[in-house]
């Protein structure tokens, strides 16, 4: 993979350019065998299993790694750690991409996509937690896009209504929180309901607040994870400000996140004490649970920690990557996994290769609109017009 | 507001519904009131006693 | 919030014993509102003992429905020894419990009193109907199949292979029927009378009637009495009803009982949070600001400290070459005096200072 993207000649044969293309080729003839033939011709889904890959990993995966949207924009603009203004950017770009990528997502999934806009503009069913998690993303996207605008705007040379937008900044950034609170635990009681499909080890009444602070720790490693990307690929975008700061941002984020994740570690402790789920420890299914909460969170928690204490960034990059991968894990385990456990084997889901390529291709579409924007945008580095290094010019 | 329900679906529906209306309320009022409350902050720094 | 579950419990148990329903929700204006369900809604109770497993409550149900008819011919009773669960255009099936046993069940949607799917619906696409069944509207269901994941008995199924208009299907206990004052077209072909139809409360009393009157005959145990806060459709069984494939673990507490914990607390978020957060901006902010006039103060403190000192240095030094001044001044003065005064004794000294 190599970045060619800005100034220098530009190749159209590099590895990452085929690779991509093959990619975005076999999502195409994916889609439209998905709007030709319907969901059954592409997925494993049944009518034990509605719910497969799509959920589990775009809806569920991409919501909580897009969570470095909020938690970085709350901690510089609410929390005051205006340290962290050169990661804003890139994370709220990475928040607005993630979820437009579950919108995408959702549209394979759902049976009839053009009816997406109903539970709010039709028939709204309050009583359901979908409702509540379809309302909040809407409004959240809506959020991100306003927010992201002055990356734009800046770009295009709208100087007037760049102004206005970063007046909002605040209150964007307010309700940005609230919206996420809401949906990020939210799409955790989506669960609440189905206690009798879901292994009792990962069904808790604390399953919103598990989704909750989980978040919190996903978008912390995922802004890492992605400025390790970021720096390896699209280094020669960045400027000053944003390689200078973006250790200390990564350093700030493992101290937190670690201490986040010990939190987290503490409330699945007492979500097994309060439901006296000791003995279901010492099953197969315990050990599987006791690899995701000590292998997936317990174990980056203290590789963070190391990092932070020993301010070596190969730890807290190792430690963000792995806890990425924990997140995963735990949106696959309740969704997919540990979900309708009791079913003999052969009743199973296990997602077939045209659902896992839709799933690739929506990821490489995310990875393709990032590397446009950046490469073009000023979104890893400042405008020069608007920089915060020339006086008279607020923050964005 | 004197609906009767049978269901506590039904009742869940009624009064969630409301209680959405109520949160997009308070979404818009309570910014208002906090620039209400913060507006004059930069005037002076006397105060009547 | 709302119903406490043993209330809720011992008003369907009140239920079983017949007595006259009091209007729900009496406890108006409380936070603990009772609800038990519409009044006279219909069920049906199936009495496992008595199916044959003739399968003619199947191909009723799709003469009625019109759904297309299956692969092998409802006479062909060897589908039974597989296990079948209800599909897209299979609304219900009978099941042997196993294959050497003379057990039948037959399965379809239980029409729960609080339903899991319609909890879950985020279209209000499935409906309670006051007549008992639970029933879907097409024209709102957008497909994402969150009834399929909440229905805790597995019924609803999905048209997975229609491109362009799939729907979610399931037993409506043929409400279309219902309102035209007919039985359930399963109910009615039962040769057996292994299905009976009436109001819930009547199936109820009779349920347990025929348990006290054949204790050896059933388990004391009528299955939707208070299954996942209960349903229309009944079962009575001799085995018990884990051994005949109906899960007993599904508790008591209904769907929307389930979410009103997290549905109750996203309110609460949304009028506390922007408060809370504004309060760490106000006071991160307000830090901010007092650091700033500290540091201003500071500076200020330091240039002043600093000019007074260079004043005091300035006015030592003044002080200091005035002196110097003076003295050179008087010097100066006291040697031209001497010098005068050298004068005026010339010449002879003169050659002495030199």
């Amino acid at each position: 993979m190599t970045d060619n993207g800005g100034q220098n000649v530009r190749k159209l044969w590099t590895p990452f350019n085929v690779i991509v293309g093959i990619i975005l080729a076999a999502g195409a003839v994916l889609t439209v065998m998905r709007f030709t033939q319907g969901i059954g011709a592409v997925t494993n889904l049944d009518n034990n299993n509605p719910w497969g890959l799509w959920i589990g990993f775009d809806l569920l995966c991409g919501v909580a790694l897009a969570a470095g949207g909020y938690v970085t924009s709350a901690a510089c603009y609410i929390f005051g750690l205006k340290r962290y203004h050169s990661a804003v950017r890139p994370a709220i770009l990475t928040a607005f991409l993630g979820y437009a990528l579950v919108v995408l997502a959702l549209h394979y999934d759902v049976g009839r996509p053009w009816r997406l806009p109903y539970p709010i503009f039709v028939s709204q069913g309050t009583s359901s937690l979908l409702f509540e998690v379809g309302l909040c993303v809407f409004l959240y996207l809506t959020v991100l896009f306003i927010e992201f605008t002055p990356a734009a705007f800046e770009w295009l040379g709208f100087k007037k209504i760049r102004a206005l937008v970063v007046k909002l900044t605040l209150i964007l950034t307010i309700f940005g929180v609230v919206l996420s609170t809401l949906h990020q635990s939210s799409l955790g009681a989506l669960f609440m309901i189905a206690p009798s499909k879901l292994h009792p080890l990962w069904y808790s009444s604390y399953l919103p607040v598990y989704f909750f602070i989980s978040s919190m720790f996903a978008g912390m490693s995922m802004v890492i994870f992605e400025s390790t990307l970021a720096h390896r690929y699209l280094s020669r975008h960045m400027d000053d400000t944003h390689h200078q700061e973006a250790p200390g941002v990564a350093l700030g984020f493992a101290k937190a996140a670690a201490f986040v994740m010990a939190g987290y570690l503490g409330i699945k402790l007492i979500g097994i004490a309060i439901d006296d789920h000791w003995r279901l420890l010492a099953t197969g299914w315990g050990v599987w649970y006791l690899v995701e909460v000590i292998g997936f969170v317990a174990f980056p928690a203290f590789l963070f920690a190391m990092g932070v204490r020993e301010r070596n960034l190969i730890f807290v990059r190792w430690a963000a990557a792995w806890t990425v991968l924990g997140i995963v894990l735990n949106r696959l385990n309740i969704s997919v996994i540990a979900f309708n456990y009791h079913l003999p084997s052969h009743e199973r889901y296990i997602p077939s290769l045209m659902e896992i390529g839709t799933s690739v291709f929506i990821v490489t579409l995310g990875i393709v609109i990032y590397r446009f924007i950046t490469t073009r945008m000023p979104v890893l580095h400042e405008h020069p017009d608007y920089s915060t290094h020339s006086p008279g010019q607020e923050r964005t | 507001m004197n609906t009767l329900f049978f269901t506590l679906q039904d009742f869940m529906v009624h009064t969630k519904g409301i209680t959405y209306l109520i949160m997009g309320g308070l979404l818009v009022a309570l910014p208002l009131f906090w620039w209400f409350l913060t507006d004059r902050d930069d005037e002076n720094e006397t105060w009547r006693q | 919030m709302g119903i406490s579950r043993r209330k809720f419990i011992g008003c369907l148990g009140a239920l079983a014993l017949g007595p006259a329903m009091g209007i729900p929700g009496t406890a108006r204006g409380a936070s603990n509102k009772e609800f038990a369900g519409w009044p006279g809604s219909l069920g049906v109770l199936h009495d496992i003992t008595k199916c044959i497993g003739c399968r003619k409550c199947e191909s009723a149900c799709h003469r009625v429905n019109n759904l297309p008819d299956p692969e092998t011919s409802f006479e062909d009773l060897n589908v039974l020894d597989q296990k079948r669960r209800t599909g897209a255009d299979v609304f219900t099936v009978v099941n042997r419990v196993d294959n050497t046993s003379p057990v039948f069940i037959k399965t379809q949607c239980n029409h729960c009193l609080e339903p899991a799917c319609a909890s879950a619906c985020f279209v209000n696409a499935l409906k309670k109907t006051p007549e008992g069944a639970v029933v879907y509207n097409e024209k709102l269901c957008v497909g994402c199949r969150y009834c399929m994941v909440a229905c805790p008995f597995n019924i609803p199924a999905y048209e997975y292979h229609k491109a362009l208009a799939p729907r979610v299907t399931k037993c409506t206990m043929c409400h279309p029927r219902m309102l035209e004052g007919k039985r359930p077209g399963c109910v009615e072909d039962c040769p057996a009378g292994a299905l009976i139809s009436g109001t819930r409360d009547e199936l109820l009393a009779y349920a347990w009637d025929r348990i006290r009157t054949y204790p050896e005959r059933y388990v004391p145990h009528v299955y939707g009495q208070h299954e996942m806060g209960g349903t229309s459709w009944l079962y009575l069984s001799g085995l018990p009803f884990s051994r005949v494939g109906m899960r007993e673990d599904l508790g008591t507490k209904s769907a929307p009982e389930l979410t009103a914990g997290p549905l109750s607390a996203v309110p609460v978020v949304v009028g506390l949070w922007p408060v809370l957060l504004t309060g760490v901006y106000a006071i991160s902010k307000r830090k901010e600001k007092i650091a700033e006039q500290e540091k201003q103060a500071a500076v200020a403190d330091a240039v002043d400290q600093s000019r007074k000192e260079a004043q005091n240095r300035m006015e030592t030094l003044r002080k200091k070459w005035d002196q110097e001044k003076q003295s050179a001044i008087n010097f100066e003065v006291k040697k031209a005096l001497e010098e005068a005064a050298v004068k005026a004794s010339e010449p002879s000294q003169t050659k002495e200072d030199e």
